[in-house]
This record gives C-alpha cells, sequence and structure tokens, in this order.
C-alpha cells in the first residue's frame, strides 16, 4: 500500500510540475503575439504596485532598523559599528529586500489572484469568457504576469529605500552615530554586481507569484470550499518557490558576477 | 474622510484587544477544549514541517553563499559559521519561519472562521451554548503558540545543515569548524531571544488570523477578503514585533 | 468496449445537399477518471432547428453543450459546429469560433466586476466597437430580454431570474449562429420560469436561430411545443389544439446514452419505459 501511495504522489507531482509549465509558458508566449489585453494590464500593475506600496514600505523599513540593531551589536564586538551602513544596505539590496517583498507581496497578491480567478472558473465565468471567444489566458493571466513582474522591481526598490532610512533611523536616533557617515558607508559599498542581483531577483519572484497565483487559480475545483483552498496552495508554493529561486539565483549571479 | 479612517482603525484596534483577551482568559476557566487544541497542533505543526524544513534549508544556504562575500569585505571570512549560525537563530529562522506559517495557517483559520460565520455556523454554535471564542480561537491560539518554536527549531535546524553544505561544497570551509564556530558563539540571551520571538509572532498570527476570520462579512467574497488581510496584517506585524523584540533584548543583554 | 464504432470512428458526414447541420456529434465518447459520461452519442441540429435535451440532473447534459463548444474535449469520436471539425482544432483556432455561437450559462456566470452593460457588451468591447453603438445595441438586446432598467446596474443587485435574462441577452447581442441553454429555468420559481421560456420562444420565432436547450422540467419542454411567440401581441399565444412546433424536436439522455430522438408526438407514444417514468 505505501509503495502505492508514493507511487501515486509521485506521479501526481510530476503531472502537476508538468501541467504548471505548459501554462506558464503560454502565458509568457502570449506575451508576443496579439492581442493584448493593455488596460487589463494597467488595472493589474495598479493593483499590485499601488496597492501592495504600503505594506512593502512598512516591512522594509521595520526589516531595515532590525538589520542595522543586530548587526551594529553583532559588529560592536569588533569595534566596527562604523560599517553598519555598508552591511544594511548590501543586505537589503542583495538579499532582504528582494526575497522580503517577494513573500508580502506572495502573501497579498498570489493569494488574491488565486482566490478571484479560481471564484471564476467555480462561478462558470471563466467557461463564459471562451464561450464569448475570449482567451482566459491572455485576458486575465498574461496581464496579471507581465504587471507583477514590473511592479515587483519597482517595489523592491521602495523596500531597499526604506529598508536603508530604517537602518538610518535606528543607527541615528537610538545608537547616536553619525547619519553622514551611515550613509556614505551605505552608498559607498554598493557596486554593480550588488544592484544587479537585487535586480534580477525579484523579476523571477513577480514571475513566480502572479504565474503560481493564476494557476491554482484556474485549476480550482470544488465551489468556496476549493477557492479557499487553491488561494492558501499558491501562497504556500509561492513563498517557498521564491526562497528556493532565490538561492539557485544567488549561487548563479555570484558565481556570473563575483563581488568587488 | 481622514477622521473615519482613524476612527475606524482605532475601532478595529480596541475590538482586536478585547477579543484577543477573552481568548486568552478562556484559558484559565473550564471548559478548556484540549482535543480541539491536539487537532489544530497537528494542522499546524506536522502540516507546516515540511515547507519550514525546505526554506529554512535554502535560507540557510543562501546566507552561507552571501556571507561569504559580504565577510569577505571585512576581511572576517573565518565567521561564517557563526554568521549563519546566529542570523538563522535570532533573526531569519524566527522571522521566516512566522510569515511562511502565517501564509499558511493564518489564511487557513481566517478562511475557516470566515466561511463558519458566512453560513451562520458560529452562530449556531453560540445558540448551542457552546462559546465560539473558547472552541475555536483558543485552541488555535495555544496550539500554535506551542508548535511556532518548535518550528522554528526545525527551520534553524535544516538552515544549519543547508550552510554547512554551501561551506563545504562551495568554500570548502570543514564541517567541524562550522559547526564549532555556530555553536561557541551562541549564548543564552541568543537562545532566548530565539524562542521568545516565535512565541510572540504564534500569537500574532494566530490572532489575527481569527479575528479577521471572525469579523467576516458579505459571503465568499468576504471570506477571501479576509484571508488575505490575516495574511497581510500578520506579516507586517510579525516584523514590527521582530524590530520590537530586538530593540528589548539589545536593551536587556547588551 | 466491445462496440466496432468504438474502434473506427464514425466521422460526420460530409454535407452531400445544400444545408448541412448546425451541430453534429458522431459516436462521441468522454470520462473523467471513472466511467464515460457520455458514450456513443450522435446527434444533429439542423439550420433553424430547437432541439430540447431532457434528462435527470447529472447524466451529463451540461457536459453536451461545453462539448459542443469545445470548452471540453471528448475521449473519442467527431464533433462538427457550423461545419467546422472541433476536436481537431487548437484552442486558438477555436475562440473564433465560439464567437458566432452564443451560450447561457446555468448559474448565468456573469462577470461579478463587471456593470450589466458590460457584461453583455463583452464580445462588443473585445471587438472595439465604438461606444455609441455599443449602448445603442446592449439597449436594443436588454429591450429584447424587457430589462432596459438593469443597464448600469452590477450582477451582484439582480435576482436569479434577471441575472438568466441578462446572461440571454449577452448570449444574443452578436446574432449567433446558434444558441445554447444550459438549463435556463434551473432554480427558478415557475412564474419567472415561465418568463424565460418565454425569452426563448421570442428568440425561435423572431430571429430562427437554431439552438440546444437542456432542461430536466418536462413542462417548460411542452410549453415550447404547444405555444409561439406572437410578435403582435407581444407575448406568447398557445397554437391551435393537437398541432404542435415542427422544428422544435427531442433528446433524452440517461446514463450517458442518447434514449430518445425524435418529435413530440414520437416522445409522448414511445415504448421505452424509462421515457415513460420520466414524463410521469
Amino acid at each position: 500500500m505505501p509503495s502505492n501511495t508514493i507511487d501515486r504522489t509521485a506521479k501526481d507531482i510530476v503531472f502537476t510540475v508538468q501541467e504548471y509549465s505548459l501554462f506558464a509558458w503560454r502565458a509568457l508566449v502570449n506575451l508576443f503575439t496579439p492581442p493584448r489585453y493593455w488596460p487589463d494590464f494597467l488595472v493589474q500593475a495598479d493593483i499590485v504596485g499601488v496597492g501592495s506600496a504600503a505594506i512593502v514600505l512598512l516591512s522594509g523599513f521595520f526589516t531595515g532598523g532590525v538589520l542595522a540593531l543586530q548587526s551594529s551589536a553583532t559588529l560592536a564586538q569588533f569595534g566596527a559599528t562604523a560599517v553598519t551602513g555598508r552591511f544594511v544596505s548590501i543586505t537589503m539590496i542583495r538579499e532582504l529586500g528582494p526575497v522580503l517583498t517577494g513573500i508580502m507581496v506572495a502573501g497579498r497578491n498570489a493569494s488574491s489572484m488565486a482566490s478571484e480567478l479560481g471564484s471564476m472558473v467555480v462561478t462558470e465565468q471563466i467557461d463564459a469568457m471562451r464561450a464569448l471567444g475570449v482567451d482566459p489566458m491572455r485576458k486575465l493571466v498574461t496581464p496579471r504576469i507581465a504587471s507583477t513582474i514590473i511592479m515587483l522591481m519597482f517595489l523592491t526598490i521602495v523596500a531597499d529605500a526604506c529598508g536603508i532610512f530604517g537602518g538610518a533611523a535606528v543607527t541615528v536616533f537610538m545608537n547616536g552615530q553619525d547619519a553622514t557617515q551611515y550613509f556614505s558607508e551605505a552608498y559607498e559599498f554598493l557596486h554593480y554586481p550588488d544592484i544587479i542581483q537585487g535586480m534580477v531577483k525579484p523579476l523571477f519572484s513577480g514571475y513566480i507569484i502572479a504565474s503560481i497565483g493564476c494557476f491554482y487559480g484556474m485549476r480550482t475545483t470544488g465551489g468556496t470550499e476549493g477557492v479557499g483552498r487553491s488561494t492558501i496552495q499558491a501562497v504556500v508554493t509561492a513563498s517557498v518557490l521564491i526562497i528556493f529561486v532565490d538561492f539557485l539565483l544567488t549561487q548563479i549571479l555570484l558565481t556570473l558576477f563575483p563581488p568587488l | 474622510m481622514i477622521e473615519s479612517t482613524l476612527k475606524s482603525v482605532v475601532w478595529s484596534v480596541q475590538e482586536y484587544t478585547i477579543y484577543t483577551w477573552r481568548a486568552v482568559l478562556c484559558l484559565f476557566s473550564p471548559p478548556v477544549y484540549w482535543t480541539d487544541t491536539l487537532v489544530q497542533a497537528d494542522t499546524i505543526g506536522a502540516g507546516s514541517a515540511l515547507i519550514v524544513a525546505l526554506t529554512g534549508f535554502f535560507l540557510g544556504a543562501v546566507l552561507a553563499l552571501e556571507s561569504d562575500s559580504l565577510l569577505a569585505g571585512f576581511g572576517a571570512t573565518g565567521y561564517m559559521g557563526r554568521f549563519v549560525g546566529m542570523t538563522l537563530l535570532i533573526e531569519l529562522g524566527p522571522v521566516l519561519t512566522g510569515i511562511i506559517v502565517a501564509g499558511r495557517n493564518a489564511s487557513t483559520m481566517a478562511s475557516e472562521l470566515g466561511s463558519m460565520v458566512v453560513t451562520e455556523q458560529v452562530d449556531a454554535m453560540s445558540s448551542l451554548g457552546v462559546d465560539p471564542v473558547r472552541k475555536l480561537v483558543t485552541p488555535r491560539l495555544v496550539a500554535t503558540m506551542v508548535t511556532l518554536p518548535l518550528l522554528t527549531l526545525v527551520a534553524d535546524a535544516f538552515g544549519l545543515v543547508g550552510g554547512g553544505w554551501i561551506s563545504i561544497v562551495r568554500l570548502n570551509i570543514p564541517w567541524h569548524k562550522y559547526l564549532t564556530d555556530a555553536y561557541a558563539t551562541a549564548g543564552w540571551p541568543d537562545v532566548i531571544e530565539g524562542l521568545i520571538k516565535p512565541v510572540v509572532f504564534a500569537f500574532i498570527l494566530a490572532s489575527d488570523g481569527c479575528f479577521y476570520g471572525m469579523r467576516t462579512t458579505g459571503g465568499a467574497e468576504g471570506v477571501s477578503r479576509s484571508t488575505i488581510q490575516a495574511v497581510v496584517t500578520s506579516s507586517v506585524l510579525i516584523l514590527f514585533a521582530d524590530f520590537l523584540i530586538s530593540r528589548i533584548m539589545i536593551q536587556l543583554f547588551p | 468496449m466491445s462496440d466496432a464504432s468504438f474502434l473506427s470512428p464514425a466521422r460526420c458526414p460530409e454535407p452531400s445537399d445544400g444545408t448541412p447541420p448546425v451541430v453534429c456529434f458522431s459516436n462521441v465518447y468522454i470520462s473523467f477518471l471513472g466511467p464515460a459520461v457520455l458514450a456513443d452519442l450522435s446527434f444533429t441540429v439542423a439550420p433553424q432547428e430547437t432541439r430540447i435535451l431532457l434528462g435527470p440532473a447529472g447524466v451529463g447534459k451540461s457536459v453536451l453543450l461545453k462539448l459542443a463548444m469545445g470548452l471540453l474535449r471528448p475521449s473519442h469520436g467527431s464533433i462538427r459546429l457550423l461545419g467546422n471539425e472541433v476536436t481537431a482544432m487548437t484552442e486558438e483556432e477555436l475562440f473564433p469560433l465560439r464567437a458566432r455561437t452564443g451560450m447561457v450559462f446555468q448559474e448565468s456566470a456573469l462577470f461579478d466586476s463587471l456593470s450589466v452593460r458590460d457584461n453583455v457588451a463583452y464580445q462588443l468591447i473585445q471587438a472595439r466597437v465604438p461606444d455609441e453603438e455599443i449602448d445603442q445595441r446592449v439597449r436594443e438586446a436588454l429591450r429584447f430580454v424587457e430589462l432596459e432598467r438593469t443597464f448600469d446596474m452590477f450582477p451582484g443587485d439582480l435576482s436569479g431570474g434577471m441575472k438568466r435574462r441578462v446572461a440571454i441577452a449577452r448570449a444574443l447581442i452578436r446574432q449567433p449562429e446558434l444558441i445554447l441553454y444550459d438549463s435556463p429555468t434551473g432554480g427558478l420559481d415557475p412564474v419567472t420560469s415561465t418568463t424565460i421560456i418565454e425569452l426563448v420562444m421570442k428568440q425561435r420565432d423572431v430571429y430562427r436561430t437554431p439552438s440546444i436547450m437542456v432542461t430536466h422540467r418536462v413542462q417548460d419542454a411542452f410549453m415550447l411545443c404547444t405555444h409561439r411567440f406572437d410578435t403582435g401581441v407581444g407575448h406568447m399565444v398557445p397554437l391551435p389544439k393537437g398541432e404542435t412546433d415542427p422544428n422544435t424536436t427531442f433528446l433524452m439522455l440517461d446514463q450517458g446514452r442518447m434514449i430518445f430522438d425524435g418529435s413530440l408526438h414520437e416522445l409522448l407514444h414511445t415504448e421505452d419505459p424509462f421515457v415513460r417514468e420520466f414524463l410521469e
């Protein structure tokens, strides 16, 4: 019996991965052929970008603050509190900015995409759209993916900036250090490899968030309960994948662009 | 416009406080529903173990990768084990586990309780003489507060392994040196910090999830709204609480 | 599955005379991880014909409609829609074909986030028709279902019967070449049901569009056969006694198989025990 179950689970997983790959690929290819639905693209960009700005701002600020707090405590042991700025800005831009923004936006938008599309599936609105001769992949999925990729990059920049300011607030107001020194450290030691890493990661995270959210939404079955299930699966899968892909990208980018 | 927004924010905070207080008080007077608590502990703990282990592993690996180049900048490459161990223990282990579990369980709680509210099951429960807060909320709160520290330990452990993997494969640091480094520097204050944080985060995510679930209105659409609000609010609150606790701990154990 | 037809699927015949069927199913099978939902299904819909698909709940009536539009794919068999072999077309190729037909879904399937106007105009908006023309054509379609006042409302504000009527307006706006009704009266009270049936009849007698209507209510089916829509007085009137609409015929499904295909007269005089039981 157990081998049978494992067998089936493995098959299920392989099948899901295959389905997802086809889905994500089709959604991306649709970008390069008409018809494209630009108004839907703008609406989604507004929902993802403007809607998530507040939480990204807040979480960026606190993350930067914590980074400054913890690092200055550790760095004090080496008598190197002066480099707090460098530490905060590099960590924020290379690692925590992209990952935390990704996970936050996954919690907010992968879930809402899954629940939105999921309830359209269970109320037959997706079938109705197909019956009216409109491709739901083009009309619903592609705009979501394209706009999330673009907006997540900007959100990450917002988070990075807020994080550096959060670190500055802690360094200046709590640890009583010099702001000029903090910012010059933060700026001076930032190099192109860091920026590239920080900007490439959100492109992938954005793709993951939107494609996973839409994928789980579109394969919803089983009424409202099914919609709830898809929503949660979307958040969990997207978060884990973001961290996994973050690891892969770090590995690749460190090899391609070794830090100066 | 601003006034009404402010009022509704204050009102929500007040409601939230009263309601969490009630949920906590229920623990100290009978009946306490231990069976429900166990069931919840199973859904949260056993259910999230796999994803927490996975994220922990890759998080540790990334930390090792990043720390290599970062520490090289300070001429401190030898401290990699220490960097990975400490960061995992007091900071990223608790925070990421908290946020991942919020994504999985705060949302589940909100959608579960939310659909019970909109289908009037919660009212039915009250009419049968069972206090929904006692029956539904308190067990979830207790179960999360017990299991999240354990899950955090899982994440820490897998993170350590992930970091070790990278340090051996990529950086040629011997396993025993890496581990000794990671252990040796962790003092009691760090361990305390690493265990207090998940308890507080658990409280935040469970109470938030249940709170948004219980105040759901407006049918199926309302349920998905509550679900998403629960995830977002608890994630942001976790980051905020993390900042506060870090600050207090540094004050207490300089 | 020893049927010879299963091994060598018969294709729908190429039209020999001038009037090819609008829809043609030939030896269609479909199953979802289990026993066949529909098995060895063959029938046609001729131009101007209204086919009423009867059968108890859960025998695959909705599946049949979705197959006709290519929303689902058969495991086996051939389906021709408006002269095109649906089973051989890709999803991309199907969209323009589907746009030539209209479908009314069981629970209406109106887009929650769009107003009634945008719902009804959905296809026109996609086709980038100018706004003034859209407004005018939407009002026309809404007048047809007698719901002009809902123009600016949202689906959430409508009752079940009104949603159904808006869905009909949405399906009719581009004057489709075929209309599929999936239980248009399901879950409605008798009075509202009659209004919907009157609309189906109005569409049949005014535009003469071929259609398939799924229903499990025998009284609806009989009403369609024994009444006609009088454009002069603006509502339906009974046909003279003993007469029935010649273009309205019946199909009946049971356990995935077609057990009856014929006119009302034949239906009333069939020997099949299951059909007799269902009618009673």
